[in-house]
């Protein structure tokens, strides 16, 4: 089954297509990977899906439905949920509550305080959270504060999860344990799209990526095929 | 022992609260009737200090249409109950006038809250200007009138109604800043991309809650109106009043619950002292003052306590 779907999805800025008739398809259960150079137009993509801009043509489904156009409360309600490539957080709230936030909003049902903070700390015991709960979540060091923000996606209970460049300004030690966790992400049924700049990373976890230049897809198909493609090399390596 | 600790604090604190209310709702019986008078005012500062802290505190939204709130309140008293005789009983009076900065707001609100920062406190400020001037224009060119006069109502009645407000607000203020709607509100003043993307409607959120503000601040306009028995729009829409409850929120604190409490009271203490012991030098007085506070306690009268508490105690409970 196809999650989510794209066609011909396009955004200008001014005159500039950020992002131009692009098609695209993530299937149930896949780790879907987004590359490109800088200003490819990646991040206006997961901007476009997750609703935080409306696409100036083309069509965006999410489980069969159309979502482009809705606010981005109603899609996360309807089970996706995103990061963002610098973190956004709470700062001044303990962590727990940052993730408590996510189950008590991102699904339409109600949930009370009490379940939320447990779901809160299960989810943070899961994306291996290892610091006291509730330090506010500013003081916490960037890999603790990317944490909980997976795990505020996480909590909303989205079957479908927009990561913008969690591996970013990790150390390699982290970057592995990132990876394992994209993985086990994808294991509890969630299926996974991310953006990402470490290339041994993309490579490693994804089952299928697309590649974005000038804000037109240029490639897409398995991290091998993509590897060895020679339109992407050219656009990372120059000819 | 860390929660008993904290099961005794938060007993201390409603005791504390239940022996204030019982001392405020007596204090016709034991104090003067400047006493009553006095307090009234206080307690109208307060209110209009607290509300604005509802909305502005958590969201960072600053609002400075507390005056467009109030003065609509009080002109609603001024029509509702002319000197010619009250048109509704006096606390049904209160309630519509609550009701219709209520509605105000939430229009406003739905149309100005995607503002951010400076954008949406010039034009919450613009909203006193635009109401004064729609009033002043009314009387001028439709009336012929010039302000109105407000029926007599007793002091203690228009003192209880104040406590009453006063009571009520309270109980909201606590319990959105412990609900979930509080939570939502913070994460908007926090980072409000985040809290949208996280399944708070952002848009509700912001404008429900300015709307509560905007209950209270109306409420209070219709009760001092009646102290004030003669209003214009110059004195019902006085852009002090979008002033204040800002400043005296920053003078107690706005870190604490009772900071912006704790702030109105003294603030308003201080301004009817020194108006009346200097009235010359008042405003000189009272802007050192200020600039005093925001030079050495830029966390308020609050912060200055919890620095000072923390010390007494030998600094256990740094972080408490």
């Amino acid at each position: 089954m196809r999650m989510l779907e794209g066609e011909k999805v396009t955004k200008y800025f001014g005159g500039l297509a950020a992002v131009s008739q692009v098609d695209f398809y993530v299937e149930q259960g896949e780790i879907f990977g987004l590359i490109g150079p800088n200003g490819a137009g990646k991040t206006t993509l997961f901007n476009l899906i997750s609703g935080a801009f409306t696409p100036k043509s083309g069509v965006i489904k999410f489980k069969g439905k159309r979502i482009s156009g809705l606010k981005p409360y109603k899609i996360c309600r309807m089970g996706m949920a995103r990061t963002f490539q610098e973190v956004k957080i709470f700062g001044n709230v303990p962590a727990v509550q940052n993730v408590a936030l996510g189950a008590l909003f991102g699904t339409p049902k109600s949930v009370s305080t009490a379940e939320a903070t447990k779901e809160a700390e299960e989810l943070l015991d899961f994306v291996g959270f290892a610091v006291p709960k509730n330090i506010p979540a500013g003081g916490l060091t960037l890999v603790n504060q990317k944490r909980v923000e997976i795990a505020r996606a996480l909590a909303t209970k989205a079957d479908m999860l927009l990561l913008d460049e969690v591996m970013a300004g990790l150390t390699p030690t982290e970057t592995a344990e990132a990876m394992e966790l994209v993985k086990r992400i994808r294991d509890r049924g969630v299926t996974v799209f991310l953006i990402e700049h470490v290339m041994r990373a993309i490579m490693g976890v994804c089952d299928r990526i697309m590649v974005l230049h000038h804000g037109e897809k240029i490639a897409d198909g398995t991290p091998q095929e993509i590897s060895t493609s020679k339109k992407v090399i050219e656009v990372y390596l120059g000819e | 022992m860390d929660m008993s600790f904290f099961k005794s604090r938060k007993l201390w604190v409603l005791g504390l609260a239940l022996i204030i209310l019982v001392g405020l709702a007596t204090l016709p019986l034991y104090g003067s009737l400047y006493m009553t008078i006095l307090m009234t005012a206080i307690l109208m500062y307060i209110i209009l200090t607290v509300s604005w802290v509802i909305f502005s505190g958590p969201s960072g939204y600053l609002s400075l249409a507390s005056a467009a709130f109030f003065g609509v309140g009080i002109y609603t008293s001024a029509i509702l109950l002319p000197n010619t005789g009250a048109v509704f009983p006096v606390i049904v009076v209160v309630l519509i006038a609550g009701a219709i900065s209520f509605v105000l707001a939430v229009l406003v609100g739905a149309l100005t809250l995607r503002l951010k920062g400076i954008y949406f406190a010039i034009f919450t400020f613009g909203l006193v200007v635009l109401v004064k001037e729609v009033l002043i224009f009314f009387e001028i060119s439709v009336t012929g009138t010039r302000g109105r006069f407000i029926m007599l109502v007793d002091t203690h009645t228009i003192f209880y109604i104040m406590l009453g407000i006063f009571v009520v607000l309270m109980l909201t203020a606590y319990f959105i800043r412990r609900s979930k709607f509080g939570l939502a509100l913070r994460s908007i003043g926090e980072n409000e991309e985040a809290a949208a993307h996280s399944g708070v409607n952002v848009t509700m959120v912001k404008v429900i809650t300015f709307g509560i503000s905007a209950v209270f601040m109306g409420a209070a306009g219709a009760v001092i109106a009646m102290r004030w028995t003669y209003i214009d729009p110059y004195i019902a829409f006085n852009p002090l009043f979008s002033f204040l409850p800002v400043l005296m929120a920053i003078f107690g604190g706005l870190g604490q619950f009772y900071g912006p409490l704790i702030g109105a009271a003294i603030f308003a203490y201080l301004e009817e002292t020194l108006l009346t012991k200097f009235p010359y030098y008042y405003m000189l007085i009272f802007g050192c003052v200020l600039v005093g506070t925001m030079l050495f306690m830029p966390m308020g009268l609050t912060g200055l306590i919890q620095k000072g508490w923390r010390r007494l105690i030998g600094g256990q409970h740094a972080d408490a």
